[in-house]
């Protein structure tokens, strides 16, 4: 991986409601740079929401953001997601571009690279995802695995210091997913500063350095996969586990 | 036989026919091209920002919008026609000294096209996946650029054949410009045609106008079904013999 510059994240007392429906309730988060951060819990517990609101796409009623030490929400939010990467569950890579227009988008139009040089930068990217030789392949002619790996490309070109992983192998065929992951678990390893909003349990107790689990927009228990993974302390997560392995 | 030899010679006079070819040629093709491809640019600029208006998070706009649509959607084109292009010509005058009719038919044709191009242009914006506007924004570029970059693009793709039977409505509505009185040298096709069946009490002339639409029209109609097929299928593509081999996993 390219040389990293990550940064440490903090999400504090963090509110959100969509009307009467009150999806976080004072959600605390801390991700210590180069670390990675899964978080796990029931489908609608208000972890894919979280990722939102810490990148304000969503912005918080209430609740604080830091990155390295520095509130975030007086800044210009896009320049802010400039510096967090996000991949989504469904990709979403833009359909009428080619492979290497996605990864070199951003950095032409947002950072002003010269076009031949972005694409440069971009083909290295890819490079490191290997697909490389995709590059002038339209996304719909990539499988799921292939539109992922280049959707972590795209969020990398711009060499953010926070990357956010949202169920990013869920839509995954199955035979595909480990590509994927191992990717991930590349990038955790190389320094990156991580939250993993995920299903894959194995993942989570192998790659990542704390563990979160939520549930109805609150944090239940934190703390060390070990910790988590063998001796549970509420019967909320006991449960979860029992489900999922 | 006769009343064969009757028909054949009321639409299929071939004198009178070629007698207006030239005309209708030099004449009424370049003015019918002119009001279409105009009032089919004019409109679809008018249409965007209609379009734009109508997503906006903004009811006011939102509302500019639905009423000008409603109103310019439900009118027969030819009241609109005639309101605009004879109703606006003392104004006209009065502001540039111009009493040519043109214009002002171009006009009332675009305001038209824009109503309909701004609902297809909507349709079309709003059927791009949420998620296309979610990952630009992630990525961290502003609304505004986008929707410039990302989503509307992606949404006029998808509404291409729409706007090519816009094109058709177009071509065929500027025949009712001759409504305002044109000069000889502004003639479309329909008035050419019917200037030259009126003289020649025969309507052969006609029908080699309705001919001159199909010649335009038709291929359009083609181009639209192409379209259509190139969007659903996709661009034929050289597979690689790797993957021309493992079909599995690639989704549709």
């Amino acid at each position: 991986m390219a040389e990293i510059s990550s940064g440490t994240l903090t999400g504090k007392n963090l509110h959100l409601s969509f009307g009467p429906n009150h999806v976080l309730r004072g959600i605390d988060l801390h991700v210590e740079k180069g670390t990675t951060a899964s978080v796990i819990g029931p489908s609608g517990s208000g972890k894919s929401t979280l990722l939102r609101v810490m990148n304000r796409l969503i912005e918080p009623d209430q609740g604080d953001i830091l990155l390295d030490g520095k509130s975030v929400l007086t800044e210009n939010p896009d320049q802010l997601r400039q510096r967090i990467g996000m991949v989504f569950q469904q990709f979403n890579l833009f359909q009428h571009k080619t492979v290497v227009e996605n990864v070199s988008m951003a950095l032409r139009k947002l950072r002003k690279v010269p076009k031949d040089q972005a694409r440069v930068q971009a083909l290295e990217q890819l490079d490191l995802v290997g697909l490389r030789h995709k590059a002038d392949a339209r996304p719909a002619n990539l499988s799921g695995g292939q539109q992922q790996r280049v959707a972590i490309a795209r969020a990398l070109a711009m060499q953010p210091e926070v990357m956010f992983f949202d169920e990013a192998t869920s839509a995954l065929d199955p035979e595909l997913v480990k590509g994927v992951l191992a990717l991930m678990a590349d990038l955790a390893k190389s320094g990156m500063t991580m939250v993993v909003v995920t299903h894959e349990m194995g993942f989570c107790r192998n790659v990542s350095d704390t563990v979160t689990f939520m549930d109805a927009g609150v944090v239940v228990e934190t703390g060390s996969p070990d910790q988590l993974f063998t001796a549970p302390e509420t019967d909320r997560l006991r449960g979860f586990l029992s489900d999922v392995l | 036989m006769d009343a064969f030899e009757q028909l054949l010679k009321t639409f299929f006079d071939w004198k009178a026919m070629g007698a207006v070819v030239p005309n209708l040629l030099t004449v009424g093709l370049p003015n019918t091209l002119i009001l279409a491809v105009s009032a089919g640019i004019i409109g679809s600029v008018l249409g965007m920002i209609l379009a734009i208006m109508g997503i906006s998070r903004n009811p006011l706009w939102r509302w500019i919008a639905r009423i000008y649509t409603d109103i310019f959607r439900g009118l027969p084109a030819i009241v609109t026609i005639l309101l605009i292009g004879i109703g606006l010509g003392p104004s006209v005058r009065q502001l540039t000294g111009s009493t040519n009719p043109f214009p002002l038919g171009v006009l009332a044709l675009s305001l038209m096209a824009a109503a309909y191009i701004g609902e297809i242009f909507r349709s079309g914006i709003q059927s791009v996946e949420k998620g296309q506007l979610e990952a630009s924004r992630a990525l961290g570029f502003s609304y505004g650029t986008s929707m410039q970059l990302v989503v509307v693009p992606q949404g006029i793709r998808r509404v291409l054949p729409a706007l090519v039977n816009q094109m058709i409505s177009l071509i065929k509505d500027s025949s009712l410009i001759y409504l305002l009185g044109l000069l000889a040298s502004q003639r479309e096709i329909f008035r050419v045609g019917n200037d030259a069946a009126a003289n020649s009490g025969n309507l052969s002339p006609l029908v080699a106008a309705g001919i001159l639409y199909l010649v335009l029209t038709v291929p359009l109609t083609h181009l639209v079904n192409f379209i259509d097929n190139r969007l659903r299928t996709g661009r034929p593509e050289k597979l690689q013999p790797d993957e021309a081999a493992a079909v599995v996993g690639k989704g549709a």
